[in-house]
């Protein structure tokens, strides 16, 4: 669960990325959130996973506060939330499944754990066959499939995506969606951030669009709203 | 299993899992890991070779201390009574530990000992010797003092001493300390940078998968302990070669001593009964180095 209550975000250098911003994502909901480059959408991510903290206003992010959060308490913050990226941040000289077991091993999990969950993920992404190879052997869309499954490894209850479909094809990317959608439907909280309005439109979800700093729309059934002003 | 349980396991399979990645950021890197041993190694050997010089010396001196006695003879003007009655005098000097008496006839006696030979000697009255008494010293260090406050003893004629031997070891053993401490001082210095250094080249290389740790939630120390392993493995690498380095250098030595007739005065202990303890030094002394140099990097470049 995400609830962003009045937050204004001024970094150091003066920028004011974020102005009054209030909005709700309760769990097991798909989100959409977008806007044009510099709307403050990363601000937005970087609260989330409490690499910043808000000037102003509340964030509270799966339970935890990201206003008072005490520094050795970010990481369970962190377990709680997958995070994929555009540039899928994959360990080249690691296998999918090493890149894998790495992201269990991390937050401590035995050998056991690690052979017992990574072949259920890899499954579910549809990369069964994929766990030996290393990431410069796959296309793009199979490697933002291997960055999705490490971020669902760990079992998160939410999946943060920061325009995970950037550098793929339109049909990659279709793809990558509806293996977002499909791991909603287990039960996971998707947030994706991205400027891809006719993906937005294939997919009839909820759509925080973000301008200025400002969330100036919030609506059912994927309408990409700042291009419409 | 219960959170609670899932967490102890996760903990016990943590020690391999650091070990491991700790062994491998040393291959990673491995001439600058090379370097790092090296160096820890210099420091180590210097540091030993000066303190068994050290312990060699407190050695001899110690065995100089046992022998050490000197004599103050008694004025040829005092009765045999008079001289007897100096013996409480001498024994109220500070540092000054048992006095035995010798009479000239006993003192006489045992001169004539090693010269039976000699018929010269043997004609001699025992009335050109002086009574004497056999005095020995706590604290060789302060011999000189003692001899002196000995001489100042109303009745006693005249002091001899092996002071100039003795003054010569403390000053020598003196001087090596000094220097022993300083240059220990300069190397640990030097070892604690390169090791840093080595953990800074490691959290380098690995920047890409500190991040990636760090997002999936690792904590802080989980991402600092490998690197703490790996100055520990250099450490105590480093420790284990110099160790063997130091034995094989003092037994050469020992040998060198005992074929040389020159330097009979000396007598050097064995390696076996200083290995443990220079074993426990070693071993020591790595492991903080270790420990330090990779805490301060990590305290520097691993900051959430």
């Amino acid at each position: 669960m995400i609830r962003l209550t009045e937050v204004e975000k001024t970094y150091e250098n003066g920028t004011h990325a974020l102005k009054g911003v209030s909005f709700r994502v309760d769990d097991g909901e798909f989100v959409f959130l977008v806007g044009p480059s510099g709307s403050g959408k990363s601000t937005i991510l970087k609260l989330l996973t409490a690499e910043e903290a808000p000037t102003a206003g509340q964030v509270a992010v799966n339970g935890y506060n990201v206003n008072t959060i005490r520094p050795q308490q970010v990481p369970f913050l962190r377990r709680s939330l997958g995070v994929v990226f555009q540039d899928f941040r994959l360990i080249d000289k690691k296998t999918v499944y090493e890149n894998m077991s790495f992201a269990m091993r991390a937050i401590g999990a035995s050998a056991r754990e690690v052979r017992k969950r990574i072949p259920y993920v890899l499954d579910l992404v549809g990369l069964g066959e994929k766990g030996g190879q290393f990431p410069g052997q796959l296309s793009g869309g199979e490697q933002q499939r291997v960055a999705i499954a490490r971020a669902l490894v760990n079992n998160p209850n939410m999946i943060i995506a920061d325009e995970p479909t950037g550098n793929l094809d339109p049909s990659r990317s279709y793809e990558i969606m509806r293996l977002l959608e499909r791991i909603n439907e287990l039960g996971t909280t998707i947030l994706v951030v991205t400027h891809e309005k006719e993906l937005v439109n294939r997919f009839s979800k909820r759509v925080l669009t973000i301008e200025n700093g400002r969330i100036i729309s919030d609506r059912q059934g994927g309408f990409y709203g700042y291009e419409k002003k | 299993m219960t959170d609670r349980a899932v967490f102890t396991v996760m903990r016990r399979n943590n020690f391999s899992y650091f070990l491991v990645e700790g062994w491998h950021g040393i291959r990673s890197h491995a001439f600058m890991s090379f370097a790092a041993i090296g160096i820890i190694t210099a420091c180590l050997l210097i540091m030993g070779s000066f303190s068994l010089v050290a312990v060699n010396m407190s050695y001899n001196l110690g065995m100089l201390v046992e022998e050490n006695q000197f004599l103050a003879y008694v004025d040829d003007s005092l009765t045999d009574e008079e001289a007897r009655a100096l013996q409480g005098q001498v024994e109220a000097v500070p540092n000054v530990s048992t006095v035995t008496f010798i009479t000239r006839e006993e003192a006489m006696t045992a001169f004539l000992e090693d010269k039976e030979d000699n018929h010269l000697f043997q004609e001699l009255p025992a009335s050109v010797l002086r009574h004497r008494y056999a005095i020995h010293v706590d604290d060789i260090e302060q011999m000189a003092a003692t001899v002196e406050a000995v001489k100042q003893v109303p009745g006693i004629g005249g002091t001899s001493a092996a002071l100039e031997i003795a003054e010569g070891f403390v000053t020598l053993s003196n001087i090596a300390s000094a220097i022993a401490f300083i240059l220990i001082a300069i190397l640990l210095v030097v070892s604690l940078f390169i090791i840093s250094n080595t953990i800074r080249l490691a959290t380098f290389n690995r920047r890409e998968e500190i991040a990636i740790m760090k997002m999936c939630g690792a904590t802080d120390s989980f991402v600092q302990i490998p690197f703490v392993v790996e100055g520990v493995i250099l450490g105590l690498v480093g420790a284990a070669v110099s160790f063997l380095l130091q034995w094989g250098i003092y037994e050469v030595i020992v040998k060198a001593v005992n074929e040389s007739g020159r330097v009979q005065l000396i007598t050097l202990m064995s390696f076996q009964t200083l290995a443990s303890q220079v074993l426990a030094i070693f071993l020591f002394t790595g492991l903080a180095v270790g420990v330090g140099g990779s805490l301060l990097t990590i305290r520097k470049f691993l900051q959430v």
